[in-house]
C-alpha cells in the first residue's frame, strides 16, 4: 500500500537521468568505454581503420540474425534463449543436406535457409512444451538443454550416412568431418552479393540487406496482433490470460520463431564464416548472441530490435578491434580471453538485476 | 497486579500522510486476555506489527506515542527485540517450515545444544543439538495446549488446524514468554478446534500470560475476552469489559458510518425490480485460495450499481474472479438469459462482462507498458478492435492513439502522455488506466474489485465519482467487491453480505449498522445453525 | 452449515492415509525414489559386461577415481540443502586449487610438504571466492544455478587472463619451464611430478585376489580423508550450524522471521561449498601429477553435478550416501563407455560422445523435473 505513494507522478529531469545510468548500468558504462579505448589505442597505434570497420560490418551481419533469435524467447517470458544450440544444430543440419544434394550459390542458400527455418520451427514448436513445463527455470534447463542437444548430435554427425566427399574424412574413418569448407557452395554468397567498396571500407550489402530484412521483419511482427499478444504474455502472464490469451500458446510461438531464427541464423554465419563447425562446436554460441543483446540495453525480461543491433554492433566492434590492438600492445589470443569476460560479466550484470514481477525474478 | 503488563499510550501511525492509527490507548495486564476487533483495515495489523517492532514500520517513519513493557518504556525496533523481551506472534499466516518435524519446528533457532570439541575451537554454532532435550520441550508445550501428537510428524501434510496449535506451541515453548500476540487464531479452524483453541487461551491466561487476541468472531470474543478493544479506521471508538458488551453492540460500533451518502439518492427507488436480471449467478464455486466461494445465488439487475461485502476471507472477492475466469469455478453463470461458460476468461469477455482487478499490480497492469498499450491490448486480443488487415493483423495506431486519446481527457488520467509507462503513475492514475482498460472493452457488466485500495483519500473520491458517472451517463451495471462498507454504502443500491463463501444477505444502504455488523460476522449463519 | 467446508484440505488429509497397503506404497516409494541410480546401474552393468574391462582392473580404477573425486561431489551437498541448489560455482574452487599448485610448483615443493602447503594456499583462496560467489548469489535469489553456470565461465575467463598474460609478466615465475616459450603465461600442462600421489602413496594396501595377476590397490590415507569428510559434513548436519542450512534451504522468509541471517548463512554455504572443492581438486590433480592448466577445472561443476544427480540426488535434496553412489556409477561409466562403444559399435569415439550426453542429458532432464514439480507445487 504505501510504496504505491512513493511513485510520484512526473519524473524530474534529475530522477531521469538517474534513471537512466541505472537502466544503461554500470556493466555497460564498462563496456563502453572499453570501446571507445581500444578504438583511441587503434588510432593511435595506425592499424588500418579501413580493414578494421570492413570487419566490423561484416561480423555485424553475419551474427545479427542469431541475436535477434533473443527477441520473441525474452518477450514471450521465457528470457534470453540459452537452447540457441538446438536451433543452431538445425541450421547445420539444413547445410550439410544442400551440399548432400549438391546444391551451390543462392539456390544452395536459399534452401539451407528454407529447411533451416522448418526444422528449427519445428524443434522449436516441440521445446516450447518444455518450457511450459519448467516455468521459473527457463534459463537453467534451457543451458543444459542446448549441451544435451549438442552432445547428441555428435553421435548423429558421427553416424550420419552422408556421402558427399566435400563432408566425409578423405582417407576412412568414420562420420563426418570437425570442419566444413563451404567455398564452393554457399560460401559469401551473401557478403558478395552487390558489394562494393567505399573509402577503401567494404560493405556487404547483400549480408547487410538480408539482416534488414530480418530487422523489419521482426519490427513489423511486434506491432501486431499476435506480436503484441506475444509480448504482454511475456511482460504479465496474468494480465494476458485475463485478456483471454492462452499463455502457453504464446509462448510456443516465441519458441518457434526463436530456434527458427537461430537456425536461419546459422546459415548467414556459415555463409560468410566460410566454413561449418561440427560436434561441440555450436556449445557456447548462445551465450554470445545472449550477451550481444544484454549489451545493446535489453534485459532477461524486455528486448527490442534495436536492442540487438545495437548490441550485435558494439560487441562486434569490441572484438574485431581488439584483436590487432592486443595484438601489438600484449599477446596474441588475449582477444579471445576479453570476449569470454564481457560476455559472461554482462550475462552475470543481468542476472542479479532485479526486475519487476514474472516468473523470472 | 504490579500494574499492567503492557500499556500503549497515544499511538499514531501515518504512512505518508494518511493517517492509520488515531491516539490507540491499550492498556494489558498479566493474564488478560484482550480482544481487539474491527473492520478490515480498521488498523489492528499496523498496530500489531508496530508492537512486534516490524520493519514495515521502521522503513515508513517509525510511529508515535509510548509503549511501556511490565512499567519500563520499551520503543521496540525489531522482532528478535519483541522476542527477547517475550513479546510472542502468531501469525495469519503459518509460519511453519513444512519439511521439518514438529519439533524442529516448535524448537527452530532456539535449539538447546550440547557443546563438543569441535565448538570450542569454531564457536556456538558448532554446538550439538540437544535431540532430546528439543524433543521434551516439544512435547511439554503441546501438552499444554492439551495436544496429543507425535511430535516428531513432519508438518508438511498436517491438517490445517494442528498448524495453528503447533504455532501457538512454538510461542509457549519460549520460556520468557509473557505476551501473545493472535492473529484471527481461529479463522481457519472448525468450530471444535476453535474451542479448544479458546480454551488453552484461557488456560495460558491463567498461567500468567497476557494474550491480545484478534478476530473477526464476535461470539468468541464475548466467550473468552476480559477486555475488548473496538478499532475502526484507525481510531479506538471503544474499550469495555465483554458484560457491558453485546454481539450487537459490538457490531455496530466496528462498522459504525463514515462517508455520508451523498451520490446515491439522485434517482428513484428503481421501478424496474420486476424486469429479468442482466447477470444470475446460481450456485457459484471457486477455488481462489483464502477467498473460497462455496454456492453463491446472486441476480444482478441491469443499470444497478450492486456492492459486494464480507470481511476479508469470506470469499467476496472470489465472486468476481471465478465469475472472469481467473480461478477455477463451477455454477451456472447467465447473462441476458445466455448461459456463459465458467474458466475462460475470452467467453466471459465477450459476453459483454469486464474486470477491474483488486491486484492493480499483478493482474491488472502491464507495468513496464505504456499508458495506450494498458488501455487497448485487452480490447485488441479479445476483441479484435484497434486492428487493421494488411496480409496480416496489424495494430492500427492511429485509432488507438485516438481513443486513448480521448481515455485519458474522459478519466482525466494524469500522465505526461500515452507514451508514459504506466510504473510511473500514482496509484489512482493507475486505477483509472485500469478502468479505462475495462470500458475499451464497452462492457454491460463491470466488476470492479477494492477499487480504492492503496489510494489516496482524495483519489479514492475520485475514483467513486466516476465509478456512479459511468453508471448513471453510459448505463453500465457495475459490480463492486469492496472491503470498506462505508465506499459501498456510499455508492450502491444493493449491498449483498458474502459470509463463509455464501450469500449472508442483502441490505439496502441505508440500514443500520447493527445490521451490517451482524451479517458480517455471520449472525444468521450461527442462528441458522444452531436452529438445525 | 459445517465449518468444514471452510477445510478441504484437513478432510483431504485423512481421506489420503486409507487405501493401498502399506507395504505396497513402501515398495512403489522405494522404486520411484530409486530409479536414477537404478537406471545407471544397468547401464554400467551393461557397459562394464561389454567394455571387457578385467574386474580387478574396473575396481582399481573405481577405486582411483572414487578416491580422487568424491571430495569435490560432496562439495555440492551443503548449498543444496541450504536451498541454493546445484552449486556450479564450486569451479572457483577447483580455480583456487590450481592458483595452490601454481604457487607450491613455483616454489619447486614436493612431496607431502607440497601437498600440504598446496591446501594452505586453496584454502583462504576459496574462502575468499566463496564469499563473493555468496555474496553475488544473494544478488540472484531463485537464479543461483544459473547464475553458478555463467559465473563459472566468467571466472574462466579471469583465470585466463590471469595465468596466461599475468605470470611470467606482473606476477613473476621462478621455473621458466612453466612458462610459454615467450616468456609470458603457463604453459599448457604443469608438471607437478614431485607432488604425484603426495598422499595416495602415503599408505597402499594391496590385495591380492585369486585368480587374477594384479593386485587390488587401496590408497589408505586418501580414502581415509575421504571418510574424514563424510563424517564432518554428517557431523555438520547435526550443529546449530547445520539446522540453519536446512531451515533457509527450506523457506527463507520463515527463517529469516525465526532469527536466522539468511544472507550470512547463504554466504557461508558457498565458502563451506567452495572450500572442499578446492581441497579436492588438490587431491585430485595429485593422484594425476599433472595439471592440464586450462582445462582442468573447466568441467569440475558439471561432472560433479552430473554425478551426484546419478546418485539420486535432486536440487533439493542430498545425502552423503547419494553422493558416494552418484560418484561411483558417473565414473564406473567413464570407465566402461569408451570400451563399451568400440566393442559394440566398432569406435571408442561413440562412448566418449554417449558419455558426453549423458553428463548433459541428466542434468538437463534433473533440472526439467525439478522445475516440474515447483511449478506443481505452486499450483
Amino acid at each position: 500500500m504505501p510504496e504505491e505513494c512513493l511513485i510520484s507522478q512526473k519524473p524530474t529531469l534529475k530522477e531521469r537521468i538517474l534513471d537512466f545510468y541505472r537502466d544503461f548500468g554500470v556493466a555497460r558504462l564498462i563496456i563502453f568505454a572499453f570501446l571507445i579505448f581500444l578504438l583511441a589505442s587503434a588510432f593511435a597505434l595506425k592499424l588500418p581503420m579501413e580493414q578494421i570497420l570492413s570487419s566490423v560490418l561484416t561480423r555485424f551481419g553475419m551474427n545479427g540474425i542469431l541475436v535477434l533469435a533473443m527477441i520473441p524467447s525474452i518477450q514471450s517470458g521465457t528470457g534470453p534463449n540459452f537452447a540457441l544450440p538446438l536451433g543452431i544444430t538445425c541450421g547445420i543440419v539444413a547445410i550439410t543436406l544442400s551440399i548432400e544434394l549438391n546444391m551451390a550459390g543462392f539456390s544452395g542458400f536459399f534452401f539451407s535457409v528454407g529447411v533451416a527455418a522448418l526444422l528449427g520451427a519445428a524443434t522449436g514448436f516441440l521445446y516450447g512444451f518444455l518450457l511450459n513445463r519448467v516455468k521459473g527455470q527457463e534459463l537453467t534447463v534451457g543451458t543444459y538443454f542446448g549441451f544435451s542437444i549438442v552432445s547428441l548430435m555428435c553421435i548423429f554427425w558421427f553416424l550420419a550416412p552422408y556421402k558427399s566427399p566435400e563432408m566425409i574424412w578423405p582417407y576412412g574413418g568414420s562420420g563426418l568431418r570437425v570442419t566444413i569448407a563451404l567455398q564452393d557452395r554457399i560460401g559469401k554468397v551473401l557478403d558478395n552479393f552487390l558489394a562494393f567498396d567505399f573509402f577503401g571500407v567494404t560493405v556487404p550489402t547483400g549480408l547487410l540487406l538480408f539482416f534488414a530484412l530480418f530487422c523489419t521483419g521482426l519490427w513489423l511482427f511486434s506491432r501486431t496482433r499476435t506480436g503484441i499478444a506475444l509480448s504482454t504474455v511475456g511482460t504479465n502472464p496474468k494480465f494476458a490470460e485475463s485478456s483471454g490469451l492462452n499463455v502457453n500458446r504464446y509462448r510456443i510461438i516465441g519458441s518457434t520463431i526463436s530456434q527458427a531464427l537461430g537456425a536461419v541464423g546459422i546459415v548467414v554465419y556459415a555463409q560468410s564464416f566460410g566454413f561449418i563447425q561440427l560436434y561441440m562446436a555450436p556449445l557456447f554460441m548462445a551465450f554470445f548472441a545472449v550477451a550481444s543483446i544484454l549489451i545493446g540495453g535489453a534485459s532477461l525480461k524486455k528486448s527490442t530490435v534495436t536492442h540487438a543491433v545495437i548490441g550485435t554492433f558494439l560487441f562486434q566492434s569490441i572484438l574485431v578491434v581488439s584483436m590487432p590492438v592486443a595484438n601489438i600492445v600484449v599477446a596474441d589470443n588475449i582477444a579471445d580471453v576479453i570476449r569470454i569476460i564481457i560476455s559472461n560479466g554482462i550475462i552475470l550484470y543481468a542476472l542479479t538485476r532485479k526486475e519487476t514481477g514474472g516468473d523470472l525474478s | 497486579m504490579t500494574g499492567p503488563r503492557l500499556e500503549m499510550k497515544n499511538i499514531t501511525k501515518e504512512y505518508f500522510g494518511n493517517k492509520v492509527l488515531k491516539g490507540i490507548n491499550i492498556s494489558v495486564q498479566p493474564g488478560e486476555v484482550h480482544a481487539i476487533v474491527g473492520e478490515n483495515g480498521a488498523g489492528k495489523s499496523t498496530l500489531m506489527n508496530i508492537l512486534f517492532g516490524m520493519p514495515v514500520i521502521h522503513n515508513t517513519g517509525g510511529y508515535k506515542g509510548k509503549i511501556t513493557f511490565n512499567g519500563s518504556s520499551a520503543p521496540i525496533s525489531s522482532p528478535e527485540e519483541a522476542m527477547e523481551m517475550g513479546i510472542g506472534m502468531v501469525h495469519q499466516e503459518f509460519m511453519l517450515l513444512p519439511g521439518f518435524t514438529i519439533m524442529e519446528n516448535i524448537k527452530l533457532n532456539r535449539e538447546p545444544t550440547l557443546p563438543n570439541i569441535w565448538s570450542s575451537i569454531f564457536g556456538e554454532k558448532m554446538r550439538t543439538l540437544d535431540i532430546p532435550r528439543m524433543r521434551r520441550d516439544a512435547k511439554a508445550a503441546l501438552e499444554r495446549l492439551d495436544l496429543n501428537i507425535d511430535e516428531m510428524l513432519q508438518v508438511a501434510g498436517l491438517p490445517v488446524g494442528f498448524m495453528q496449535f503447533v504455532e501457538i506451541a512454538r510461542e509457549l515453548d519460549k520460556t520468557s514468554l509473557q505476551l501473545l500476540v493472535l492473529d484471527e487464531p481461529t479463522a481457519v479452524l472448525t468450530e471444535n478446534d476453535a474451542e479448544t483453541l479458546l480454551k488453552s487461551v484461557r488456560r495460558m491466561a491463567n498461567e500468567g500470560i497476557s494474550v491480545l487476541f484478534i478476530t473477526h468472531r464476535l461470539d468468541e470474543v464475548l466467550s473468552v475476552a476480559d477486555r475488548i478493544t473496538v478499532l475502526r479506521d484507525g481510531e479506538q471508538v471503544a474499550t469495555m469489559n465483554p458484560s457491558e458488551a453485546t454481539v450487537e453492540k459490538l457490531a455496530e460500533l466496528m462498522v459504525g458510518r463514515k462517508i455520508k451518502s451523498i451520490l446515491h439518492k439522485d434517482r428513484e427507488a428503481d421501478s424496474d425490480r420486476n424486469t429479468q436480471p442482466l447477470l444470475s449467478i446460481k450456485n457459484l464455486h471457486v477455488q481462489m485460495p483464502g477467498e473460497e466461494v462455496n454456492g453463491v445465488d446472486l441476480e444482478v439487475m441491469p443499470g444497478e450499481i450492486l456492492g459486494l461485502g464480507g470481511l476479508a476471507g469470506h470469499g467476496k472477492i472470489g465472486v468476481a474472479n471465478g465469475i472472469m475466469g481467473f480461478y477455477p469455478a463451477s455454477g451456472e453463470i447467465t447473462v441476458k438469459g445466455k448461459q456463459i461458460p465458467l474458466n475462460s476468461s475470452i467467453a466471459s469477455l465477450n459476453s459483454g462482462m469486464a474486470f477491474v482487478s483488486e491486484d492493480r499490480r499483478g493482474v491488472g497492469l502491464l507495468l513496464e507498458e505504456s499508458v495506450e498499450m494498458n488501455i487497448i491490448v485487452q480490447a485488441m486480443q479479445s476483441q479484435g478492435k484497434f486492428l487493421k488487415r494488411r496480409i496480416i493483423e496489424m495494430m492500427d495506431a492511429k485509432t488507438a492513439r485516438k481513443h486513448t486519446d480521448r481515455m485519458i481527457k474522459d478519466l482525466d488520467i494524469r500522465c505526461t502522455g500515452p507514451e508514459q509507462l504506466t510504473r510511473r503513475l500514482s496509484g489512482g492514475n493507475q486505477q483509472k488506466v485500469c478502468i479505462a482498460k475495462a470500458l475499451t472493452l464497452e462492457p454491460n457488466i463491470l466488476f470492479v474489485s477494492e477499487p480504492t485500495r492503496g489510494i489516496d483519500v482524495g483519489a479514492k473520491r475520485l475514483i467513486l465519482d466516476l465509478l456512479v458517472e459511468l453508471n448513471r451517463k453510459s448505463g453500465v451495471t457495475i459490480v463492486m467487491t469492496s472491503s470498506e462498507l462505508s465506499e459501498l454504502r456510499s455508492i450502491c443500491d444493493r449491498i449483498a453480505i458474502i459470509y463463509k463463501g455464501r450469500l449472508e444477505g442483502i441490505l439496502s444502504p441505508d440500514e443500520s449498522n447493527a445490521k451490517y455488523g451482524l451479517m458480517m460476522a455471520g449472525a444468521l449463519a450461527h442462528k441458522r445453525k444452531a436452529a438445525s | 452449515m459445517s465449518d468444514d467446508i471452510r477445510n478441504p484440505d484437513r478432510k483431504m488429509t485423512l481421506q489420503m492415509v486409507a487405501p493401498e497397503s502399506r507395504h505396497e506404497q513402501a515398495y512403489k516409494y522405494y522404486l520411484r525414489k530409486n530409479v536414477v541410480p537404478l537406471v545407471f546401474l544397468i547401464l554400467c552393468i551393461l557397459g562394464g559386461y561389454y567394455s571387457g574391462l578385467s574386474l580387478p582392473f574396473l575396481i582399481n580404477e573405481i577405486i582411483t577415481r572414487m578416491a580422487r573425486n568424491s571430495f569435490i561431489v560432496i562439495s555440492l551437498i551443503v548449498p543444496i540443502l541450504a536451498g541454493m541448489g546445484l552449486n556450479f560455482g564450486i569451479v572457483l574452487g577447483a580455480m583456487a586449487g590450481q592458483f595452490g599448485y601454481v604457487a607450491t610448483a613455483n616454489f619447486q615443493m614436493t612431496g607431502f610438504t607440497g601437498f600440504f602447503v598446496t591446501v594452505l594456499i586453496t584454502v583462504p583462496l576459496a574462502i575468499i571466492f566463496g564469499w563473493l560467489t555468496g555474496k553475488l548469489f544473494n544478488q540472484s535469489k531463485g537464479k543461483e544455478m544459473i547464475t553458478g553456470i555463467i559465473l563459472g565461465f566468467f571466472a574462466n575467463g579471469i583465470y585466463q587472463l590471469i595465468l596466461l598474460y599475468f605470470m611470467g609478466n606482473i606476477i613473476p615465475i621462478r621455473v621458466p619451464t612453466m612458462l610459454l616459450s615467450t616468456g609470458i603465461g603457463i604453459r599448457n600442462t604443469i608438471d607437478i611430478k614431485g607432488m604425484h600421489y603426495a598422499i595416495d602413496n602415503l599408505w597402499k594396501i594391496r590385495l591380492q585376489i585369486p585368480g587374477f595377476i594384479f593386485p587390488i590397490i587401496i590408497p589408505v590415507v586418501t580414502l581415509a580423508a575421504l571418510a574424514a569428510l563424510c563424517i564432518a559434513v554428517h557431523f555438520l548436519f547435526k550443529t546449530k550450524l547445520g539446522q540453519e542450512f536446512r531451515a533457509t534451504g527450506q523457506n527463507r522468509q520463515i527463517a529469516e522471521v525465526a532469527g536466522i541471517k539468511v544472507d550470512r548463512i547463504r554466504i557461508l554455504a558457498i565458502i563451506f561449498s567452495t572450500v572442499l572443492a578446492g581441497i579436492g581438486q588438490v587431491i585430485f590433480l595429485q593422484n594425476l601429477g599433472n595439471i592440464n592448466t586450462y582445462g582442468s577445472h573447466v568441467q569440475v561443476g558439471t561432472f560433479a553435478v552430473a554425478a551426484i544427480l546419478i546418485g539420486g540426488a535432486s536440487v533439493t535434496k542430498a545425502t552423503i550416501s547419494q553422493a558416494l553412489l552418484g560418484t561411483l556409477l558417473f565414473h564406473t561409466l567413464f570407465i566402461v563407455s569408451p570400451l563399451a562403444g568400440k566393442n559394440l559399435i566398432g569406435d571408442a569415439m561413440i562412448g566418449e560422445y554417449f558419455r558426453v550426453f549423458i553428463t548433459y542429458g541428466v542434468i538437463g532432464v534433473a533440472l526439467a523435473l525439478h522445475a516440474w514439480q515447483a511449478k506443481q507445487k505452486r499450483r
